[in-house]
């Protein structure tokens, strides 16, 4: 083979590159798979169902966001005799009330940085905060 | 029809994977047997193709130079068309890989009545090449929040930026509908210009339709088909790959399947095709190659060794022969001692 130390650096570098994943994560410490915290109230009624819920809640909280934001459309969501007011901290935050434990299980596993938080409070940043309530 | 063909090979590629993912028991040959063996079908397969142009003698010194070559002192040199040293070309190729140089000279000749020839400034596929291969590099980057745990912070920043217009949920990215753009107008190129048209051959349009296709099943699944997409799912199988413990804990949509299994099957035709021009950019002598030819003589590797042969060896070597033959020699032969 010519130009061998060229070519031989060049391919380590190839295979170095591919497989970067396969060390990256062997030299690092894994997390385990996330189980998002049930609520701790005991709800067992969501707006939706679990599956549901799991793939498409961000679909839902941003069709909220634009009626009641851009639509005024505040009429509230009934699910099964119960009805929830639109908004993370009127519908979701009220059982599931802990994010650190329920919201950012996931978010933080898959790198989802919703911008959620930009204007909304945790439950437990509005405690802090009441004068505002 | 050329064309025609490459969508029918996605399509069935989509119906195999579609179908086949559905069967009991098959989501392991599709999420975890054909993703290992199509990654060593790839490595494997680059490697040898590099090696194989490795061993390839370049016989002559054949860089391409668009410049003024080193030559006395008062004569300005292009380092960058010409390049002289080691630096100089490492300089050049690095541009090359990185802005497309040699597709932004592209030039465009046309004939007008008179007759008269034109030439005209063509930056159309440097422009489509570059708008495709950066949203690619930027997709397969974005890609490695599920492979990578703990996430790199550099991978935040790569979404952030992506999706910096904030539009919808889940976010969109800008090159989610860049890299369709670049295949549409990559295609479209090889459809519209007729030239082009004619030395395009099967294995250039199928390459694109894939790649259009396997974006279009990302996107799909991130916006549009959701049922059985869980992120958490997913990342779980992919690490799992990429430690060597891939679990499938739930069940996930088919759409999932198509567009991995359509990755694989890139995967594994990648060595096979025109797309180990990845490798080859930094294989082609004609880029990589000093212009040097003046102040370095190039020697063709396979020459055979030749060794110098005087006069004087020649006719040490058939003295007695041409004596013989009563060849006159400058050199008589040495009197024989035994006769006298």
């Amino acid at each position: 083979m010519y130009n061998k130390r060229f070519i031989i650096p060049g391919l380590a570098i190839l295979v170095l590159i591919v497989t970067f994943p396969l060390w990256f994560n062997a030299f690092s410490k894994a997390s385990a798979v996330p189980k998002p915290e049930l609520p701790p109230g005991g709800e067992k009624q969501c707006v939706a169902s679990i599956p549901e819920m799991r793939a498409s809640h961000m679909v839902m909280l941003n069709e909220w966001r634009d009626a009641v934001l851009r639509d005024e459309d505040r009429v509230a969501v009934t699910v099964n005799g119960k009805e929830y007011r639109k908004g993370l901290q009127m519908a979701c935050m009220q059982c599931h009330s802990n994010k650190e434990k329920f919201c950012d299980s996931c978010h933080e596993y898959a790198s989802v940085k919703p911008y959620c938080w930009d204007c909304h409070l945790t439950p437990a940043v509005l405690a802090t905060k009441k004068e505002t309530h | 029809m050329k064309y025609a063909f490459s969508f029918l090979a996605v399509m069935a590629l989509v119906m195999i994977a579609g179908l086949g993912s559905q069967i009991p028991g098959m989501p392991y040959l599709f999420g975890v047997a054909l993703p290992y063996l199509a990654i060593m079908i790839f490595l494997g397969g680059s490697v040898y193709r590099v090696v194989q142009w490795g061993k390839s003698p370049v016989p002559f010194s054949i860089q391409t130079t668009c410049g003024q070559g080193k030559s006395l002192d008062f004569i300005k040199h292009n380092k960058l068309e010409a390049p002289n040293t080691t630096a100089e070309v490492v300089a050049r190729m690095f541009l090359e890989v990185v802005t497309f140089r040699s597709l932004f000279r592209n030039t465009k000749s046309e004939i007008y009545d008179g007759p008269k020839i034109t030439y005209e400034s063509s930056k159309w596929l440097w422009l489509f090449a570059l708008i495709f291969h950066y949203s690619f590099l930027v997709i397969v980057l974005r890609h490695m929040r599920l492979f990578l745990d703990p996430i790199p912070f550099w991978v935040g920043w790569i979404e952030t930026l992506d999706g910096i217009f904030q539009v919808g949920a889940p976010n969109w990215y800008i090159t989610d509908v860049t890299i369709l753009l670049g295949c549409v107008l990559l295609f479209s190129r090889r459809i519209a210009t007729r030239h082009v048209r004619f030395i395009s051959l099967m294995n250039d349009y199928f390459p694109l339709v894939l790649i259009f296709t396997i974006a279009l099943t990302g996107i799909l699944m991130r916006y549009v088909l959701r049922t059985n997409i869980d992120i958490v799912n997913i990342k779980q199988l992919l690490v799992g790959l990429v430690t060597f413990s891939p679990t499938i804990g739930a069940e996930i949509g088919a759409i999932f399947y198509i567009h991995l299994f359509l990755v694989c099957a890139l995967l594994a035709y990648f060595p096979f095709s025109k797309l180990m021009h990845f490798a080859g950019v930094f294989m082609s002598p004609t880029r990589n190659m000093k212009n040097d030819s003046r102040a370095k003589r190039h020697v063709n590797p396979w020459n055979p060794r030749i060794l110098p042969h005087s006069y004087a060896g020649y006719e040490d070597e058939f003295r007695e022969f041409m004596v013989d033959a009563g060849i006159p020699v400058e050199k008589e032969l040495a009197p024989k001692k035994d006769e006298e």
